[in-house]
């Protein structure tokens, strides 16, 4: 097949451009006092574009079921609907990483024309660092997991999409997940181009803010993707399990959280230079780690791809260099930083965005030994062991609290200086109200916990104090505002649904019913449908409410024809006060189903809220960009 | 004072690359073996014909070698390693309990009609619970008991020649 | 106005939660599901897990429960069965102080670092 040699080639022809480029951008450098323009837009674009066209091949061999390439025969089926042809072409390793190289090429091509602004050496260097990383992923692409692999003789049929994946937020998922991760490569090639020139000033960061900004939307977005799809597809209405995966997907959102806050001190007050660049360096190496922690299958995880011993090794040995290079780097050119010995006073926006960095430091640390540290005891003391929700909950918990009172406060308070700092008393006396509320709402659950009690309370505080922010009209910063709103709303609804959600578990047949609070379920009946490439079983339930009301459930079991997966299909019916939630499940042997229903309150405000956080990130974007 | 600094983190940096790459050498996935010898727990089950609860205080109460072999009819490996179940009970020298696990007593009663029946005591184990009990991971598997009543080998996976001669050398 | 809106509105809700029985496993036994680690699927817990190894579980869970055990005792005899492994909970050992006491050491070497930045010690 022909698309199998045109995506093949095209990948070796942009390796050749990339180290054409990378040379060229050298040789540039080397010329001192160059004041003639240097052209090399054409150069990114083709990079750029030949990885399309490889993209390309892809999607059309996917498209056309041409079992002939591996990757296909590994991951499609001829009984696919068009859609999940197209959306397999990324929802496997090889792929996948191939999709990541188009954006990669893509976001320096975009960066190349976005900063026409920087001093020339800056971009050069910048274009070098990337390159780097450009030619190391198709090194690794090419060598270790090349999509365009042929089989021979050409099998008559794949093996198929695990039917999991089959579904329309996982095939959108990738792509913005990867958007974010990678365009953290041009905060780190940028960081360390500028530190080399001696430019980490307010200058540039006024133009790196463009970009963790569109980074952390995007991997905001990615992960709130993630986990809607893991609330109705994968698990049995969890949304986070602190899985070793999704916890690598939240380590470079953190760090770039902390960054985010950071570079406005570096904006605004030419402070925390050493540390914006620790951050760069660090947010993406996070990234890169993830690639390596999820593609190696070193990790056990719910969500682990094929794994390959080789190419994590390729991955480590990569990310090791680039580490290597960025410390070494850093430590030749730190006296390039201007080392403004300036002072913090207690209360101000600088300090308290100290505050910040501190904690999501803390959070990170937790997370990352929490991922980490069984692979590191079993390696030296070869015993294994689990880590899992409640070690996190017994370490962060606790901590969010300051956290959260540290937020209510800090965005109100100015820069340099602070002279009037509001009413000490009004606001003790405004968290003893809140105090007592969230005393009161736990109170009528039932089970009252120290903790509990006051991190609701500090998350009613936070809540109560943003809304007053976002409602202020003359109030300075609307993108702070609405983040900071959407995340208190977070923080809020994540608690109101793990205290109140309810379930019930049982094993029922057709005409059995349960009760279930005030609420009657019955059992009515189980049709049997099909789809393209699936049987199904159809339970319909009814629940009979207090009041009378009758509701129809229609969860589902589907048995996949290839790969032969079984898969329970939830019904979820939301309202803006809770989600209920139906699923059913085969008990073996028996003509009963394990039949789980639960009630979840406030399920679909965890996922506005993230919306709302993303939303005045972008909020923030747009305004420097009409600048 | 900097130089300090890059030499720490560089030398935790090196820390960090080998630790990971001997990492890669490992499984991700966890099996439970045996660390060390351990007490056998108490237990009860219902006998396979009589279909009367027993505790395990009966059943090991000779001052001998035991074998436990959890097993079904429909396990495939199963009948791989029944020949050397066989060969193990004709030596005479290690009293053999089956625990026959989530199967079906018709299907079970064929199976030990054409393959022969080892053992001297099959316990039926209809919902999983009694392997938990003994710390079992699946069909088939096979624990060794020695006189102290302690568990000193487990097996998981079918009995092949290599294991059978082992398990001869421990009794012997 | 809007803020008491909402408050009536939360109230109301929360007035219409009352407790009930019939369910086939109790809170505590939810609770001990979610920490325990399924041998089969083994990303996720038995809680989590549709397996018939964890349905297992559970019925182990339940037996424990029913002859007086508590919860702790049933962590313990599954640590005892299959090791710490099991156990989404690590323990507080020797294995882990680092996993417990290195977050907590990096948040008060942070907290130390930002201590010498304020000014309010430097006066």
């Amino acid at each position: 097949m022909i698309f199998n040699y045109i995506g093949n080639y095209s990948l070796i022809i942009s390796v050749i451009i990339s180290l054409i480029i990378f040379f060229l951008s050298i040789s540039n450098l080397q010329k001192i006092n160059i004041q003639k323009k240097i052209n090399l837009n054409k150069l990114n674009f083709f990079q750029f574009f030949f990885v399309l066209v490889s993209f390309f091949s892809l999607v059309v061999l996917f498209v056309l079921s041409e079992f002939s390439n591996i990757t296909v025969f590994n991951n499609s089926h001829t009984t696919k609907s068009l859609f999940y042809k197209i959306s397999g072409t990324w929802g496997n390793h090889e792929g996948s990483l191939l999709l990541w190289l188009l954006i990669l090429t893509l976001s320096l091509f975009l960066y190349f024309l976005s900063s026409k602004n920087r001093p020339i050496k800056e971009r050069l260097l910048t274009l070098i660092f990337q390159e780097v990383i450009i030619i190391g992923f198709l090194v690794f692409l090419l060598k270790t997991s090349n999509p365009f692999n042929q089989i021979f003789p050409i099998p008559k049929e794949g093996l198929g999409l695990n039917p999991i994946l089959q579904d329309p937020i996982l095939a959108i998922h990738p792509p913005v997940l990867y958007f974010g991760y990678v365009s953290t490569s041009i905060i780190f090639s940028s960081s360390l181009a500028s530190l080399v020139q001696g430019n980490v000033n307010n200058l540039w960061a006024k133009y790196i803010k463009k970009w963790i900004f569109v980074s952390w939307i995007f991997l905001t977005i990615g992960i709130l993707l993630g986990s809607i799809w893991a609330y109705y597809e994968l698990g049995w209405g969890g949304f986070w399990f602190w899985d070793p995966v999704e916890n690598i997907s939240l380590m470079p959102w953190l760090s770039l959280t902390a960054l985010l806050h950071c570079i406005l001190v570096l904006e605004k007050r030419s402070l925390l230079s050493s540390w914006t660049i620790v951050l760069s360096i660090s947010t993406f190496t996070l990234s890169v780690c993830g690639t390596f922690l999820v593609r190696s299958g070193i990790l056990n995880s719910v969500h682990t791809f094929a794994n390959d011993p080789e190419r994590g090794l390729f991955i480590l040995t990569f990310l090791f260099i680039l580490v290597f290079l960025s410390l070494v780097i850093y430590f030749l050119y730190e006296k390039n930083l201007k080392t403004n010995n300036d002072k913090f006073n207690l209360l101000t926006k600088e300090s308290s965005i100290l505050i910040n960095n501190w904690f999501v430091m803390y959070f990170l640390s937790v997370i990352l030994i929490g991922t980490i540290y069984p692979i590191f005891l079993e390696v030296l003391s070869d015993q294994k062991i689990s880590v899992g929700p409640p070690f996190f909950n017994k370490l962060l918990i606790p901590f969010l609290i300051p956290f959260l009172i540290f937020m209510s406060i800090g965005p109100n308070l100015n820069w340099i200086k602070n002279k009037n700092f509001g009413n000490k008393i009004q606001l003790a006396i405004f968290f003893i109200l809140n105090l007592m509320l969230s005393f009161f709402i736990i109170k009528m659950f039932g089970k009252i916990t120290l903790t509990f009690t006051i991190l609701l309370a500090a998350s009613f505080y936070l809540f109560f104090i943003t809304f007053k922010d976002l409602i202020k009209k003359n109030y300075k910063n609307t993108s702070q505002a609405i983040s900071h709103f959407g995340f208190s709303l977070l923080i809020l609804s994540i608690l109101m649904n793990s205290i109140l959600s309810k379930e019930i578990i049982a094993n029922l047949k057709v005409g059995e019913e349960i009760n279930f609070m005030e609420n009657t379920i019955k059992f009515k009946k189980v049709e049997s449908s099909s789809g393209s490439n699936f049987k199904s079983l159809i339970g319909f339930f009814e629940i009979n409410s207090k009041d009378n009301k009758k509701f129809l459930f229609k969860p589902e079991i589907r048995i996949y024809n290839q790969p032969k997966v079984i898969t329970s299909e939830a019904d979820i019916k939301t309202n803006f006060f809770k989600d209920k939630f139906l699923v059913i499940n085969l008990v073996k042997g028996d003509n009963y189903f394990n039949v789980r229903y639960q009630e979840k309150p406030l399920m679909i405000w965890i996922w506005l809220s993230t919306i709302l956080i993303a939303i005045g990130g972008s909020v923030s974007f747009l305004k420097r960009y009409e600048k | 004072m900097k130089n300090r600094y890059f030499f720490i983190i560089i030398g935790l940096f090196f820390f960090f690359f080998i630790v990971l790459f001997e990492g890669l050498k490992n499984p991700n996935v966890y099996i439970p073996e045996l660390q060390e010898e351990k007490n056998l727990s108490k237990f009860e089950a219902i006998d396979f014909y009589s279909n009367k609860k027993i505790s395990s205080l009966e059943i090991f109460n000779d001052n001998k070698f035991y074998l436990i072999n959890i097993w079904a009819s429909w396990c495939l490996p199963c009948r791989e390693e029944h020949d050397y179940l066989i060969k193990l009970k004709e030596q005479n020298l290690i009293r053999l309990i089956g625990i026959n696990y989530k199967d079906d007593s018709e299907n079970a009663r064929k199976f030990l009609n054409e393959m022969g029946n080892p053992y001297s005591k099959i316990l039926k184990d209809n919902n999983g619970t009694v392997s938990i009990q003994l710390a079992a991971y699946g069909v088939p598997e096979t624990f060794i008991i020695d006189k102290n009543k302690k568990i000193i080998k487990k097996i998981i996976g079918p009995i092949d020649k290599k294991i059978y001669n082992e398990i001869l050398l421990i009794i012997k | 106005m809007k803020i008491i809106k909402f408050l009536i509105i939360i109230f109301l809700y929360f007035s219409s939660f009352s407790s009930f029985s019939n369910e086939k496993y109790s809170e505590l036994e939810t609770k001990i599901h979610k920490n325990l680690r399924c041998i089969i699927c083994q990303g996720q817990s038995i809680y989590d897990s549709q397996s018939d190894f964890a349905e297992s579980m559970k019925l182990v869970v339940k037996q424990k429960l029913d002859s007086g055990m508590s919860e702790q005792e049933i962590y313990l005899f599954f640590k005892n069965q299959y090791g710490e492994w099991i156990s989404y909970d690590p323990a507080f050992n020797t294995k882990t102080y680092f996993l417990w006491g290195l977050p907590v050491l990096i948040f008060l070497l942070g907290g130390a670092i930002i201590l010498r930045k304020l000014a309010v010690l430097k006066n």
